[in-house]
This record gives C-alpha cells, structure tokens and sequence, in this order.
C-alpha cells in the first residue's frame, strides 16, 4: 500500500504532463469506443441473428419475388418448423422516403418467429383484429411521436393501393427488445396488402423459415431450392445471419477500414505513452538510484514503473470507454441505414485487454532501464 | 521593430535548428498528426469520389420522368402506355420527326463482388434504341453495342471492374436470365459505369414485368423547356409521374451515403485531432522542459518573451507541417483513384467509384495539421515565456 502513495507522488511531479498523458488516452479510447459502434452497425446486427432461422428469397435477385404459394411449399419440408412471408413495401412519410423498414407480413406467425421482438399480446390481438393494423417498432414510434391508435399515412412508390396513391394504416401496437434488436420496423397486414395493391397480386419478396435443429440448415436450404429449381422463380436459400453477413458487405469492408484506423492510433497512442513514461524515467536517474542505495529491490523498482503506466492507461482508458459506452446507451442515435448502434460485450473486452496491453507495452522499456540501472553510473550521471 | 523581429527569428530558428536533438519527442508528435490527417482526408476522399461519380451521372440537358412518390428508379414503375404518353410532353428534342426520348428499365441482379466473392445488388439497366444516342458521354471501349431483341448486353467499365462473371464473352445466366457480355462502355466515370445493359425486352420477359419501366430519360430541346414539360407531366389526368432535372436527380441520391461517411469522417477525425493536441502539447513540453536552461538564458541576455513564445509555436508549427504534409502525402498516393464499390442506398444497388483525393481535401488536411500545431503549441509557450529567470537558469 505504502508503495503506491510513491506511484500517485510520482504521476503528480508534473501534473500537466500526467494529465496530457491521460487525456491522449482517454480520447483514443472514446474513438475506439466509436469505432467499435461504428463496426457493430454496419455489421446491420450479423453476431444478434437467429442461427435457427433461414431465408428465403428469389435467386436473381432479393428484389424479384416469388409466389406466395411458396410458403405452403416449404412448410410442408420436414426440419421446418415456421415460415412466413414478408414483402418489402418501401413509401414515404412526411415527403420523405420511408428512414424505416415498412413490410408486410403474417403479424403473428412473424412474432413467433422473432421473439426477441417483443410486443403485448392485447395489442398483437389487436392488430390482427384490425385490416389496416400495424406494429411498430419503438424507436420508429419515437422518431415519429406516434402513439397507439394513431393513423399513419403512407405514400406509396412500389406499391399503388387500388385508388390513389396513398395508404391507411393505424398503429395498433409497439414493439420493443433489447438493445441487439432492431426496433425501427413498421410491420402491417399482408391480407390487407394483397387486397389493396393494384398490381402483383399474391407476389412477395422473401420467406423467413424457422427450424428445429440449426445443424441440418445447409441440408434444409438445399431441399427448399430444389422444390423450386427450374421453375419460374428459383430460390436461394441461406441461414440469416449469412443474409446479413452477404448485405452488409454490400456496403464495402467497413470493418477493415476501421481496424486499419484503430491500428493506425493504437501504435500512435503507444507512442505518445511510451515516450512520456521513458521522459519520465529519465528525469529521476538520480532518485532511482538512491531507491535502490536504500535497497528496493530491482522487481520493485520495476513495479514502481509498471505501476505508474499501468494506472495511466486503465484510468484514462476506463473512464473513455466508459464515457462511450455510457452515451450510446442514453443517446437516441438514430440512422436510417444503421438501426443497431451499441457497444458489444465483445467490444468492451477487446477495450479492456487493450488498455492493459497499451499500459504495459508502454511502461516496459523504460521500467525494464530503470531495473537494470546500476547504482553507481546513475548517480555518477548528474 | 526590426531589432523585435530578428530576435523573434534568431530565437525561432534556434528552436527549430535544435530539433534533432530531441528527435523521438518531435517524431511522436509528427507521428500523431500525420496519422491524423491521413485518416481526415482518405475517409472524406470516399464521400467526395461517390458524389463525383452519382452526380456526374447528371446533364442539365436531360430530365427523367419517375412514378409520383419514387425517389429512385428502384421504387418507380410506369406502364409501358405511361411511358409512350410520356414521351409525347412539349419541350422535348425531336430528331427526324421523333422525340429523344429512352423508356428504360433499372433492376438488379446478384453477382459476385471480386473484392470479396459475395453477392451484391448489381444494376441491370433495360435499355431502347434512343438510350444510347441520349447519352453522348457513353463511349465504347471494347467490343460493340448489343444488338437489340438478342440477349446480348454491354457492361459499364467500373462494374466489370468490381464484379464477377461479367467479362467480354462471358454468357451469364441466372434464374431465367441469360446475357451474353459483348460490349464494355465507359461514362466518363459516372454511375452508369456501374450498370449492366441490355435490351427491355429481355429484362421484362426474365423479370416477369410485363410491358412495364422504370423511368423515361428526355433530352430537353433546351434547359428552360423543362418547367413547361414538368407542369404538362404532372397535370395530365392520365399520368401520375414527376419529373425532375437530372442533375438534381442524382444530387438527391447522394445525400444518404455522403451524409453518413462525413458524419462518421469528422467523428473520427475530430477525437484523433485532439488526441494529436495531447500528443503535441506533450512533446512541445518536453521541448521546453529539455530547453529550460537555455531559453532563461536567452532572456537573461536580453531576449523578449515574445520571441521566447513565438520560437516554441513555430517549432510546434514546423512538426505539424511535416506530419501534415506526410500524412497528406501518404492520403493521395495510397487511397487517390483507389477503386471500389458500396452499396447506394437510394437505389439499393451497387455504385462502383474511387476515391478522389482532392487538393481541397489536402489543403484541409494541412490546415487541421497547422490547427493542431498551434494549440498544441500554445500553452507550452506560454510556459515557457513565464519561467522566472532566476529558478529557471538553476534547473537541471
């Protein structure tokens, strides 16, 4: 205990330059809090995806679809245990297209397929109850400031209702989950779809399929698309978290991009410490050697050193992780591409381990000088 | 006034003239600031090359006509009867007694990215006879156009580049489609590059969309007419249609993606601008500290503070200038012109772009250099201008 009331002196010899080192830290630490975050949603949720789910969609392309008839096709595959069919609807809100996933779907074969979408069974009876019913997510609700029974009109582009160009919905329940679920869809009838659409009646954009056992899902793809080779819409078949992998590549190697950055201000940031610790040793020469003259040990003395790094990077490092981690969790960031924005427990482990790693990289050098230092050359050097 | 000036200098001077000596301080601090404006000017050298190459797309000669309500070609539709009365608005350019005038469809297939073998929305674009004579920037470099009512197809230059399977004389086939690859055609860098082409016919037959598009291009006769066409489009009872000016059209599909990459380019660049400002004023520290004896002698002998607090700002200014103008360097040679796509979400397909690195983007680069330069030679000066002389000369 004695000895870290030496280590706490030590940081406070020069206050202005303890404190620069920490706020270096303490930034490069926020940035990867960010950059963490950044990674997480572009990664549009990948590691949160059910591994029993697969995905169905027409092979050209996702936005080609398929019959509906294809459902029933696949329900009867033995293995599956739920599937159901979602059509992506697009439309605008306010003169602004849609920031929000708008689909219609089967409202309750699709909560039980996701249950991590939570939503209350009076408000899901409610929906089902009501032809223009819709479940919306939480966040979406909030962007929007809708509350339940509210009307929402929609102005359609894909999808042309029967007359006009516009379509009716009422909010009829809220979804919420925890922070990996994506809690900006608009979710309304199908029944209600088909019947209003003017054109392309009974077609949909891609089936959500739930399966007993995840360990058959590469043999159950390739069942499901051999029902429906050489027809007219062949399938493509993947297990979801695939899906999703496969669509936010779309976007680019955001996640190299990053670590290629993350690289970039670690070295720096390991730098910046290093050189400060080794400026700081050098200045005490003296001291050291008369620490050791009253006979600290050399692992003490290394101690010492270490010490003092070590409680650099955990301090500054903790505290802008933490910061970080703190705001996304308060903060009500919304982004109409991105849906997820937080910080993984992997994230914050992989933080942990590097502000540990930062500390003892940068204090070993100087801390293994200041062991070897021989007594008599050190004092001799003044 | 003279006398002032040539101590400010003489002292500066010896400033800079002594870095060397103090060399691995001087290297964290540059280090810190090239990082940094590597980092500032290849992330919004992606937001720059997208724009360039989606706006690019746009002539003020041209307008397109979408579905009322679609922001992109993707969410439109129009009927083939649509299209015709479309085509037959004043204002448009007529050439031998025919308006200029292309219905076109905008699909997307799904092809292997060559970066990463994974399948990407790639544009198909169903074309007619007057599509290619619309755009006079579309050139091609290799092969010939597709012969209409075949299932030949060109491919645009970036979208062979950054996808599989769409090489000279290859035949794709997917589902019920089947292209055969004859022509490859440039667009002066602009997003049709990123395009598959081929006849409407074939498109509507594989896509099972009946006699439908997606859009109608228009040559305007001249960039005025372009109200009087919009005003004759949106108030014929028989069309629900807009029309925009294609420039304006492809600006609106930026603002998304462009948005998105400078909110998170400054993000990143601002935390790591004041992690540099740590670092620099750490290093300029150490300079002062190291230099203690010397600069109390220098206003022992007569030196004034100023000249004292300008030597350490110009030697922090020096260091940024040197990270910066690393970094900025570093930033063109290795990401200017680098070629990649990403997903538009406006469109939800692939745009293929590169990156431009502009001299605005390395200006600003060296601007947050001196920036941080400057701060982080600030109070270290300031330091230094104030050390009493007496206690200073007896340090260490």
């Amino acid at each position: 205990m004695r000895y870290l009331v030496l280590v706490w002196r030590n940081l406070l010899r020069r206050k202005t330059r303890t404190l620069m080192t920490l706020g270096a830290i303490f930034v490069s630490f926020a940035l990867f809090g960010v950059l963490m975050i950044v990674r997480t949603a572009f990664g549009l949720g990948v590691e949160f995806a059910g591994a029993n789910r697969l995905w169905v969609t027409n092979k050209i392309s996702i936005i080609q679809f398929m019959p509906i008839s294809y459902v029933q096709d696949v329900l009867t595959t033995p293995g599956v245990t739920n599937a159901v069919a979602c059509t992506w609807f697009g439309g605008s809100y306010q003169d602004k297209p849609n920031q929000f996933a708008v689909f219609a779907t089967d409202l309750e074969q699709y909560f039980k397929l996701y249950p991590e979408f939570k939503v209350p069974p009076d408000q899901l009876k409610a929906a089902l109850a009501d032809r223009q019913g819709v479940i919306v997510g939480r966040k979406t609700a909030a962007t929007y400031g809708w509350k339940i029974g509210d009307h929402i009109p929609i102005l359609a582009d894909i999808w042309l209702p029967k007359s006009g160009n516009v379509w009716e919905f009422n909010i009829d329940g809220i979804y919420d989950g925890d922070k990996t679920v994506d809690t900006t869809q608009f979710l309304f009838r199908y029944e209600y779809f088909d019947e209003n659409r003017r054109n392309g009646a009974g077609n949909i954009s891609w089936i959500v399929v739930g399966v007993n056992d995840p360990s058959n899902s590469a043999s159950l793809a390739q069942t499901i698309d051999a029902k429906f080779a050489n027809s007219a819409s062949e399938s493509k078949t993947a297990p979801e978290n695939a899906v999703i992998a496969d669509f936010a590549k779309q976007t680019g190697d955001i996640g190299s991009m990053l670590t290629a950055i993350l690289v970039v201000v670690f070295f720096t940031i390991l730098l910046v410490v290093g050189s400060t610790m080794a400026q700081s040793v050098r200045e005490r020469t003296s001291e050291l050697a008369v620490l050791k003259t009253l006979g600290f040990s050399n692992g003490l003395i290394l101690a010492l050193v270490l010490a003092e790094s070590m409680f650099l990077a955990v301090l500054a490092g903790a505290t802008g992780l933490g910061l970080i981690a703190i705001l996304v969790n308060f903060g009500n960031f919304n982004s109409p591409m991105l849906p997820l924005m937080l910080l993984t427990r992997g994230s914050l482990i992989t933080g942990v381990v590097l502000f540990i790693v930062l500390g003892l990289a940068a204090g070993a050098p100087p801390a293994m000088a200041a062991m070897r230092l021989r007594i008599t050359d050190a004092l001799r050097r003044n | 006034m003279f006398r002032w000036l040539g101590q400010v200098v003489a002292v500066t001077l010896v400033s800079i003239r002594t870095i060397p000596q103090r060399l691995s301080s001087s290297v964290v601090a540059v280090i810190g600031i090239a990082g940094v404006v590597v980092v500032l000017v290849s992330v919004l050298s992606i937001g720059v090359g997208f724009k360039a190459a989606v706006q690019g797309t746009g002539s003020p000669n041209r307008a397109i006509v979408l579905r009322n309500g679609s922001q992109s070609e993707m969410t439109s539709g129009l009927t083939g009867p649509e299209t015709d009365i479309v085509k037959q608005a004043p204002g448009i350019a007529q050439s031998g007694g025919r308006p200029v005038a292309a219905a076109e469809m905008f699909v997307v297939v799904d092809l292997p990215k060559r970066s990463t073998g994974t399948p990407a929305n790639v544009p198909i674009r169903g074309i007619e006879a007057g599509s290619l004579s619309i755009r006079p920037e579309l050139k091609i470099v290799d092969g010939r156009a597709p012969q209409l009512g075949t299932n030949e197809a060109m491919v645009g230059r970036a979208a062979q580049h950054q996808f599989a399977g769409v090489d000279l004389g290859a035949t794709y086939t997917t589902g019920q489609l089947s292209l055969k690859i004859v022509g490859v055609f440039t667009t002066n860098g602009s997003s049709a590059e990123s395009e598959i082409w081929c006849d409407s016919k074939v498109l509507q037959g594989a896509y099972r969309r009946g006699n439908s598009y997606q859009s109608v291009l228009i040559q305007l006769d001249s960039p005025a007419s372009f109200d009087n066409l919009k005003n004759w489009l949106t108030t014929n009872p028989q069309l629900n249609v807009e029309a925009k000016r294609e420039q304006e059209f492809y600006a609106g599909q930026t603002q998304v993606m462009t948005g998105l990459i400078d909110s998170i380019g400054y993000t990143i660049s601002v935390l790591m601008a004041l992690g540099a400002i740590f670092g620099a004023v750490l290093t300029m520290y150490t300079a002062v500290a190291t230099r203690t004896r010397e600069i109390a002698t220098l206003r022992a002998l007569g030196f004034n503070t100023t000249s004292v607090l300008v030597s350490v700002v110009g030697e922090s200014l020096v260091l940024a200038l040197i990270g910066g103008a690393a970094g900025a360097a570093l930033a063109y040679i290795g990401f200017n012109g680098y070629e990649t796509s990403t997903m538009n979400f406006s469109s939800f397909s692939q745009i293929a772009f590169a990156f431009h690195v502009t001299p605005a983007l390395l200006t600003q680069g060296l601007v947050w250099a001196l920036m941080i330069g400057f701060l982080g030679g600030l109070f270290p000066a300031i330091r230094a201008a104030r050390l009493p002389i007496s206690s200073a000369l007896r340090e260490l």
